[in-house]
This record gives structure tokens, C-alpha cells and sequence, in this order.
């Protein structure tokens, strides 16, 4: 299901609308829907051709079924909804961040190919709101939209192989954590002692897709007792 | 009662039929790769579809029980025996206290799925026994089975045996010959050519390619339970537009830079932003889980 083409020209309407969509399929729980994916321009639904089938007793195809009622449950955009989903407006989480060298490998590259001062980085980076557009990759995996543009740095040509949790990074015009140690290719200026990603939990993830993020700087020592 | 893991072999794993539900925060399906072959090896020891098994990768494992269990498995082909006697893929056994079952080296295909019955007793994690190995949880402890580790059983429904487990109606319905083969020998390799499933095309968006097919392409030692890599004739894109990174799931096929698909498996991430041919249908991905490299 696309929701919009592009997603640069108006990110934050975007992810609304990728929002509404996707609150919408939820609440409509159609029948042999069995989960749903929401990404920067897309909800992918994911489902079962057979129990689709059972529900509807094979009059239509499966496919037609289901495009009906996906349909049905978002086109009727009920401006009733939109305030409330408006109205309750998204949460805003702030996440520590210790932006020290020893954590932030690659602030040298960043502070090379921007053209600024690592500490300018680290201001810039950690004065601006951003929003989770969408979470993969691995579990709890933020890609964050909002990173100031010339901040912007090309991914390593070689990813690292392996990359410690809660490492804060840059990917091109994106910014986001790293929850578990994996690997990775983009450019590592800080880490979180929070933890993003807990299978004991629900929802498992800290971050939700939709939620505003702040970075707060905090220095070595605030950073190192929890971990 | 419990299992123990003489030998834990080249990579083996807990697996269920995968996670559902958690695709929104990034979480994996994981599960057995090849799901048909765990329901139809579950339903000959007279679990449900559903009980938690051993995925096995290119054999090694030995286990040895402490109580009488139902086992079967289905997959690629391996030696496997029980003290002596042989134990081919699609049939029962019934083991006694003390028994060992011994996975040899694989003959055809590369992984083979053991059901248990009562099934492998490991606490259900975000919806499911599966193992994530990328993200290490679930299965047990969120890692591969190890050299003496000892798995809990769960204590089947009814009392072990065979007559219970062949009556049962999945018993009569799953032929041994319908489990994964990866064609016989001799036989050419198949076509990892599916072509797209046209009304889903909106929602699976696949990028322009010089061809449409993906052929005569062999699995390359670098594939693992993400993906299948492909090693064969490049596919080149015809568009060059930028592309945004959107839902993945087992059984799209990326086309990375370098051109060698990758058919997507269980372990794979929720969402990735590679150039995409055809998706094949989730059914039909498991025909490649069982595929080696030779």
C-alpha cells in the first residue's frame, strides 16, 4: 500500500499520512490480515490468501477482497479521526547521548566531509527534534528523519563488522541508533546507554515509529555506570 | 525430559513456525526456513504444526535422549541413524531412554528440520520459539545449539507412540516424497525464476532489470538464513531512480549494486531500500532454503 511517492519533499506529512494509514488498518483488523509493516511511503500488509479466502467464501479473488477492504477502511480519511490522532499528537523521548570520541568513531569523518567543527556537530545534531520514520533493519533499528542537511555524510565504503549497541550514527541524509551490537556502515558520532530494543517487553522497542527524538549531549561519566 | 547436545553440529538452531506480528518494530519472522517441512515433521511425531523443533545446517548433531520420544524430519538429504539402524527423511521413529540420533553430512540441500514429539521446550519470546540469531533472543538463550547443551521437552499429549502418531491425519496426508527435495541428482538445479505476482506489484514495487528472471545461478557460501545468495549472470537495473527503503520479507529477491540476487529468507531484516526483482511467494521460498553450495 503507497501512500505517497516521495518522501523528501514533505517528510513530516508523510509520516503522518504513512500513520493514518496504518493506525486505521490496525483498528480495522481485516480478516487474514496478519500484520503490518509501515515504512517511509508505504504500509505493507501482510496476509494469508486462505484465510482471506475463508472469510469471504471465495466470491472475489483474494487479492480483490483484500484491496476492498483496505480501501474501505482508509479512504473514508474520517475528519474526526485526523483531529483526534492530531490532537493526541505524537511523544516526544529524549535520548542521552554521549558524544565523546571514544564512542563517536567517526566524528573525525563527519567533521571532514561537513566541513565543521566536531563540536558544531554535536550541537547541531543535538538541538534538533527529529521524528522515527520507520523502525528494521535489525529489531529496534531507528531510522530517524530530520537530520539538518549539512550534516549529511555518505556511509563507509567499508561497513564495520561489527558495531556496538546503542551507537548513534549518520547514513546520508539520515540519522539513527544502532539498539544491538551489529553490523553497520554508517558514520558512528556517539552512543546511548539506553536500551532501544527489549524482546521481554511490550512493545519491544523503546521507540515507536511516529515519535519525536531529542538528543541530549551527557558526558562520559552519566554515559558509562549503565552500561 | 531432556535432550542432550553430544554434538551440536555446523549450526543448529530452535525453530517454530517464526514471529509474526512484531514487523513494525523491526523484528524478523525467523522461524524454520523451510516451514512446510517442521509442519509436516511435527505432524508425523503427532505435535501440532506449530511445536518448536531443530533446524539443522549441513548435519553434525547428536543427540541423546533421556526418555522414550516420537521423532521424524523432513528436508534436504542426510545420513541420519539411530545406533544402527537408519532413519530416512518423512519417517518415524520411536526412541528409547538413552537412544542417540546422529545427523551425518548432508547429501542434497543443506538444511533439514527434526521434529520432536512433544516439542523442544523453550519460554515463547515475543510470540514464538524461534531463535533470532541476528538479534539473539528466543530458542534457546537467542544463540545456536552448543556442544553439551541439554534441551527441555515438553511432555507430549499423549504417551509416545507410533500407532497414536500415524494415526493422527496428518500423518496419511504428507507423503514423504512432497517434503523439500531440491531435485534429485542429475537433475539441473531449478529455476529460481517466479514470475511476479502482477496484482501485488503496487505493493511490492520491483525496479527494472535487463531480465526478469533470475537463472542458471548458483548458491553462493556467503548465503546463511537471511538470504540465499546467488552467484550467476548479473542483473542490471534499467531505471535509475532513488529508491526508498520500504517492507522486505521472506521471499523478495534484492538486487544489491553488484548485481547477484539475493532471495530473502526468515532471518532477514523488515526493511530495505535494494533494488527488488520479482517477489516470489512465501510458499515457494522454501524450494531455495534447502539450497547448497556445491
Amino acid at each position: 500500500m503507497r501512500v505517497r511517492e516521495q518522501f523528501e519533499d514533505a517528510p513530516e506529512e508523510t509520516l503522518d499520512e504513512v500513520l493514518r494509514v496504518f493506525q486505521l488498518l490496525q483498528r480495522a483488523d481485516i480478516p487474514g490480515v496478519i500484520e503490518l509493516a509501515p515504512a517511509y511511503t508505504s504500509v505493507a500488509v501482510f496476509f494469508d490468501p486462505i484465510a482471506v479466502l475463508k472469510s469471504n467464501g471465495a466470491a472475489n479473488g483474494v487479492f480483490d477482497e483484500l484491496a476492498t477492504r483496505i480501501r474501505s477502511a482508509i479512504i473514508p480519511a474520517s475528519r474526526r479521526h485526523r483531529r483526534r490522532t492530531a490532537a493526541r499528537g505524537p511523544r516526544l523521548i529524549e535520548i542521552p547521548v554521549c558524544y565523546d570520541a571514544e564512542f563517536g568513531f567517526d566524528l573525525d569523518r563527519v567533521a571532514e566531509h561537513t566541513k565543521l567543527s566536531e563540536r558544531e556537530i554535536v550541537d547541531l545534531h543535538s538541538t534538533r527534534e527529529y521524528r522515527v520514520a520507520c523502525i528494521g533493519f535489525v529489531p529496534g533499528f531507528t531510522f530517524l528523519a530530520g537530520l539538518p542537511k549539512n550534516l549529511a555524510t555518505p556511509r563507509r565504503d567499508m561497513p564495520r563488522k561489527e558495531i556496538p549497541a546503542g551507537s548513534v550514527g549518520i547514513g546520508g541524509a539520515q540519522t539513527g541508533i544502532y539498539p544491538l551490537r551489529s553490523p553497520g556502515g554508517w558514520n558512528l558520532i556517539g552512543r546511548t546507554p539506553l536500551k532501544l530494543f527489549d524482546p521481554t517487553k511490550d512493545p519491544p522497542t523503546l521507540l515507536c515509529p511516529g515519535d519525536r527524538v531529542r538528543f541530549r549531549a551527557i558526558t562520559r561519566e552519566a554515559a558509562s555506570p549503565s552500561r | 525430559m531432556n535432550a542432550v547436545v553430544t554434538r551440536a553440529g555446523f549450526l543448529t538452531s530452535v525453530q517454530d513456525l517464526g514471529r509474526t506480528g512484531f514487523r513494525q518494530f523491526g523484528v524478523s519472522t525467523s522461524g524454520a526456513l523451510d516451514s512446510f517441512a517442521l509442519r509436516v515433521a511435527n505432524l508425523l511425531v503427532g505435535n501440532d504444526e506449530g511445536a518448536a523443533g531443530l533446524e539443522i545446517t549441513l548435519g553434525g548433531l547428536q543427540l541423546r535422549f533421556e526418555d522414550e520420544r516420537i521423532v521424524a524430519w523432513c528436508g534436504g538429504e542426510f545420513d541420519v541413524q539411530i545406533g544402527s539402524r537408519a532413519l530416512p527423511a518423512g519417517h518415524v521413529a520411536h526412541l528409547q531412554a538413552g537412544d542417540e540420533l546422529k545427523f551425518g553430512r548432508a547429501q542434497i540441500g543443506c538444511r533439514c528440520w527434526l521434529a520432536i514429539s512433544g516439542g523442544i521446550d523453550v519460554p515463547v519470546v515475543l510470540g514464538s520459539r524461534s531463535t533470532d540469531l541476528r538479534a539473539n533472543f528466543g530458542g534457546l538463550e537467542g544463540r545456536a545449539l552448543r556442544d553439551g547443551d541439554v534441551i527441555c521437552l515438553r511432555w507430549p499429549s499423549h504417551p509416545p507412540s507410533l500407532s497414536y502418531a500415524t494415526s493422527r491425519p496428518g500423518y496419511r496426508n504428507f507423503l514423504v516424497d512432497r517434503t523439500t527435495r531440491l531435485g534429485k541428482p542429475g537433475k539441473p538445479p531449478p529455476e529460481f525464476a517466479f514470475h511476479p505476482w502482477r496484482r501485488l506489484e503496487p505493493l511490492q514495487r520491483c525496479q527494472r532489470f535487463n531480465d526478469s528472471r533470475v537463472t542458471n545461478s548458483a548458491v553462493s557460501p556467503d548465503s546463511d538464513r537471511m538470504g540465499v545468495r546467488l552467484d550467476g549472470p548479473e542483473l542490471k537495473r534499467e531505471d535509475e531512480t532513488d529508491l526508498i527503503s520500504e517492507a522486505v520479507a521472506p521471499g523478495t529477491i534484492q538486487v544489491p549494486p553488484s548485481g547477484k540476487p539475493i532471495l530473502l529468507l526468515g532471518d532477514c531484516q523488515t526493511i530495505g531500500g535494494v533494488p527488488k526483482n520479482s517477489s516470489r511467494d512465501h510458499g515457494r521460498s522454501w524450494h531455495c532454503s534447502a539450497a547448497s553450495c556445491r
